[in-house]
């Protein structure tokens, strides 16, 4: 049993039917991170697939640009228990990508420059829950938010959303990411609070 | 652009609720390079979600903690050993 | 030493250091001591059990049951006016520490020691000088006070008062006081090597404060000749609050 401090409320945690429980509403944008920003230039970034069968998609960033773009709103929540709604970006849907990739993986391990790596099953990536963001609030993407690139996929606690994203190697097994492997949940959803193993 | 980081020393509390001894005092060899050093000197980034320890030399990660409810999960695969002072 | 749990503190006085941090004294019982340069963390629980946790340094030696910490109060933040603002005699936190072996001074040692500080990361280092007169030990100090402008400086009328073997400088980043010649702006080569100590005496180096600081600050240290293994760092995190 703690002790009390007798006049500290903290902050305001609260209840809404858009916020996952355990969540509070934040305005601003924490920025967390487990290393070095990395700094990426454009006419180096490049975004890959790689296939379990070993067949690689490239995109250099011309050719990300001339996909078709999306802006999603959407809310995001952070395993460290804060929330932000109505994010908007501008990115490309993995759809899109994954259009040409043949494959019959059923799990994916994102990874990013500087390293980082987090796992999901694939299908999460697919129909209309995932899209490579390049632009945030009508503006870049900022290296502290990841960019040129992160990865967003929403219904997932926000650490699945890699910054800083390089490329998706599909797998036929599962693969635990950097957090998945320190004690977070392999999945990850906000709404049944996945946030450490075994929850 | 290595301005986001804390020091090693940020580690000793939530060290403490697992070992008995001051780890950040203790000597560390980073798996990746080699390097040794205090842990109290590794570059590490956190707290949350997790308090990841770098290399001062490499930037690896050499240690990784974090805490949960009722847990706390330790990686330290990133250390080929660790040589802690203790009394004779 | 056996492993740390959280203990109940208890609040004695708070006393204004400037006008957004004050010193907190904390009656903890059973507390077993500290070195100079450690810190501690510190839970807070709400009603509804929400609980959080901080980590501040130690501002001053062991003195039996009691300590110091000095907290700056961050605008929005969480944790930090409520500890200045809100916390009245008689309430309690919890405390767990001391923690923390690196940054460290221990009276004794013979050689000489130059301290670094920015902004509220004078705390620790504070922390040293007291530890230095208590234990009555000659080991030369020099400290180096990076600080926005007069108002803003910690300890200031301790700092003002003659302790014999301590040098204090102080370098304003904002607004400078009259009769002082250095115009206002962050800490340079020059600076350091003025006010601080020649390479050559091999002093233990102490720097403390916003990890910019702490970076530049130990970047030019090195550029001075100072070696690498004589500079210990303390960065203060973006996460304070």
């Amino acid at each position: 049993m703690n002790v009390i401090s007798r006049g500290f409320h903290g902050r305001r945690r609260d209840e809404g039917d858009r916020l996952p429980p355990g969540q509070y509403l934040v305005e601003d944008f924490p920025v967390l991170s487990a290393g070095p920003t990395p700094r990426v230039p454009l006419d180096r970034w490049e975004f890959a697939i790689d296939t379990e069968a070993g067949v690689t998609h490239r995109w250099s960033w011309p050719e990300f640009q001339a996909l078709p773009q999306e802006t999603p709103t959407v809310d995001i929540h952070c395993v460290t228990e804060w929330s932000k709604l109505d994010t908007s970006w501008e990115g490309v849907s993995l759809d899109v990508l994954f259009e040409d990739v043949d494959t019959d993986a059923s799990y994916a391990l994102v990874y990013s420059y500087g390293g980082y790596t987090t796992n999901l099953p694939l299908e999460d990536l697919l129909d209309g829950k995932a899209w490579i963001a390049h632009r945030f609030d009508g503006e870049e993407l900022e290296p502290r938010h990841g960019g040129p690139a992160r990865l967003i996929v929403p219904h997932l606690y926000f650490w699945k959303s890699a910054k800083w994203v390089r490329g998706i190697r599909l797998l036929d097994d599962d693969h635990p990411g950097f957090w998945e492997t320190a004690g977070y949940h392999n999945y990850g959803d906000p709404w049944r609070e996945q946030r450490y193993e075994g929850d | 652009m290595t301005q986001e980081h804390l020091d090693g020393n940020t580690l000793a509390g939530p060290l403490s609720e697992i070992f008995a001894v001051d780890v950040t005092t203790a000597t560390g060899r980073c798996a990746s390079c080699g390097m040794s050093g205090p842990i109290g000197a590794l570059h590490v980034y956190g707290p949350d979600p997790g308090l990841v320890g770098r290399c001062p030399g490499c930037e690896e990660v050499v240690l990784r903690l974090v805490r949960g409810p009722g847990s706390a999960w330790l990686d330290l695969r990133g250390t080929i050993s660790l040589k802690v002072h203790l009394p004779d | 030493m056996p492993r740390l749990t959280w203990q109940a503190a208890e609040l004695v006085t708070s006393t204004p250091e400037t006008g957004t941090a004050r010193t907190l004294r904390l009656r903890v019982p059973g507390w077993r001591g500290h070195l100079a340069g450690q810190h501690v963390d510190v839970r807070l629980t709400a009603e509804d059990g929400y609980s959080t946790r901080r980590s501040y340094s130690l501002a001053g030696p062991a003195d039996g049951e009691f300590l110091d910490l000095t907290v700056e109060s961050v605008p929005d933040g969480e944790v930090s006016p409520y500890l200045t603002e809100i916390m009245r005699p008689g309430d309690q936190v919890e405390i767990r520490g001391p923690v923390g072996g690196w940054f460290v001074w221990r009276p004794g040692g013979d050689r000489p020691v130059l301290l670094v500080a920015g902004g509220s990361g004078i705390v620790p280092l504070m922390a040293m000088v007291r530890a230095r007169r208590q234990a009555g030990s000659d080991t030369p100090f020099r400290l180096v006070y990076s600080v926005r402008g007069p108002d803003n400086v910690y300890y200031a009328d301790e700092l003002r008062r003659p302790d014999p073997g301590l040098d204090v400088s102080y370098l304003y980043t904002r607004s400078v006081p009259e009769g002082v010649s250095r115009p206002a702006g962050r800490v340079t080569q020059a600076d350091l090597a003025e006010a601080g100590r020649p390479a050559a005496l091999a002093p233990d180096c102490y720097v403390c404060g916003p990890t910019g600081f702490v970076e530049t600050a130990a970047d030019l240290l090195l550029a001075l000749g100072h070696a690498p293994e004589r500079i210990r760092t303390e960065r203060f995190g973006p996460s304070g609050g």
